[in-house]
């Protein structure tokens, strides 16, 4: 019947973007980086999937159409990324060094630290990408034999730490400048972290925002070769 | 009309993207090859994007938050890894944020003392 095969879809997509609203809610309320609206929008499905028994394969089919846009949104971080980039092109030396740090360091610690812990090769290189933008992080998880639904929480995860953490540790570390500031939160903690930053003004924002991008495009590139050297391991 | 033409321009940025993917069996994956293959094309031109791109950009970056819930959810089918699991994820998880963390922070300011400090400009409407 007609009339029944677009309840479904009409049913979960205003469930996902109802859940998604009350998370925004949430923040906008409590002001707390972990009522993130990702998350809890995540836990009201996880509840009505436990609930009602719904296979994740019906509930995925069925909002697709939300699961599509990542690509073009994906495709427009190019936007914020240029518009910054015109901003940055004197510090552009010190910021790729930086930049080229923080992705070797984020990959290769991920996968070693799970690894020494006792995951499984599978767990580790789902692990890897986790301080991408979720889109990258899933596109490599996939690419390199990860579980790309776990990459995706596992990116929120750290974005939601960074926001929560990374204020104390840079006065622990004795950073104070701005830019360090930025591209820290963007290359830890991609999205999540950059809307923690924007708040302190323009430069931090800007470095972020860079940050996302770069970072996202400097670990595709380098985590299939990562991935092949630690075949082995 | 100017929002659908700049949707237009990031779908076939991405379809680009995707079928160079393909065709070079390339380790990027197609969103991130239209990414750059965008970003490399708006620099190239050394213009300011055009309003309806920079507009509908937001747009989709607003609420991208949104877009990750139905992959994100996915974490139910894998509650049972993520349980017996526990201990190499939380440790990777929080140590390895602190560590990239820090080693970008510490090198970006290190790098920027030796040299010249970066000079910026206030930024116009970059932000969404």
């Amino acid at each position: 019947m007609i009339s029944t095969l677009h309840v479904e879809p009409l049913f979960l997509l205003s469930y996902t973007i109802a859940a998604y609203l009350i998370g925004v809610w949430l923040q906008r309320r409590t002001k707390v980086a972990l009522a993130n609206p990702t998350l809890i929008a995540i836990v009201f499905v996880g509840l009505l999937l436990w609930v009602t028994h719904m296979p994740y394969a019906t509930y995925f089919a069925n909002v697709q159409l939300l699961h599509f846009l990542l690509g073009p949104a994906t495709v427009a971080l190019a936007i914020p990324m240029v518009l910054s980039l015109e901003h940055l092109r004197r510090g552009l030396v010190p910021t790729l060094a930086a930049l080229l740090a923080g992705c070797v360091t984020g990959a290769v610690s991920a996968y070693a630290l799970v690894r020494l812990c006792g995951g499984t090769p599978q767990l580790a290189l789902s692990m890897l990408p986790k301080s991408l933008t979720t889109p990258i992080a899933m596109g490599v998880s996939d690419a390199i034999g990860g579980i790309p639904s776990l990459s995706a929480v596992f990116g929120i995860t750290a974005g939601i730490l960074v926001a929560v953490m990374l204020p104390s540790l840079l006065r622990l570390l004795r950073v104070t400048d701005p830019a360090a500031t930025g591209l820290a939160a963007g290359t830890a903690g991609s999205g999540i972290a950059a809307a923690s930053v924007i708040p302190l003004g323009p430069i931090p924002a800007a470095f972020a925002g860079v940050a996302i991008g770069v970072n996202g495009l400097l670990t595709a590139t380098l985590a299939p070769l990562l991935a092949r050297l630690f075949a082995h391991w | 009309m100017a929002i659908l033409r700049a949707f237009l321009v990031l779908l076939l940025a991405q379809l680009v993207g995707e079928a160079l993917h393909r065709a070079l069996h390339l380790p990027l994956p197609g969103p991130v090859l239209g990414m750059a293959l965008l970003a490399a094309v708006l620099l190239l031109r050394r213009r300011e994007p055009d309003e309806a791109l920079v507009t509908t950009s937001n747009g989709l970056l607003r609420w991208l938050g949104l877009l990750f819930v139905p992959a994100g959810a996915g974490v139910v089918a894998n509650l049972p890894l993520l349980r017996s699991a526990w201990l190499p994820i939380v440790v990777a998880l929080v140590v390895s944020t602190v560590l990239t963390a820090s080693v970008t922070a510490l090198v970006m300011q290190a790098l920027q003392r030796r040299g010249e400090r970066v000079v910026m400009e206030p930024l116009k409407e970059t932000q969404p």
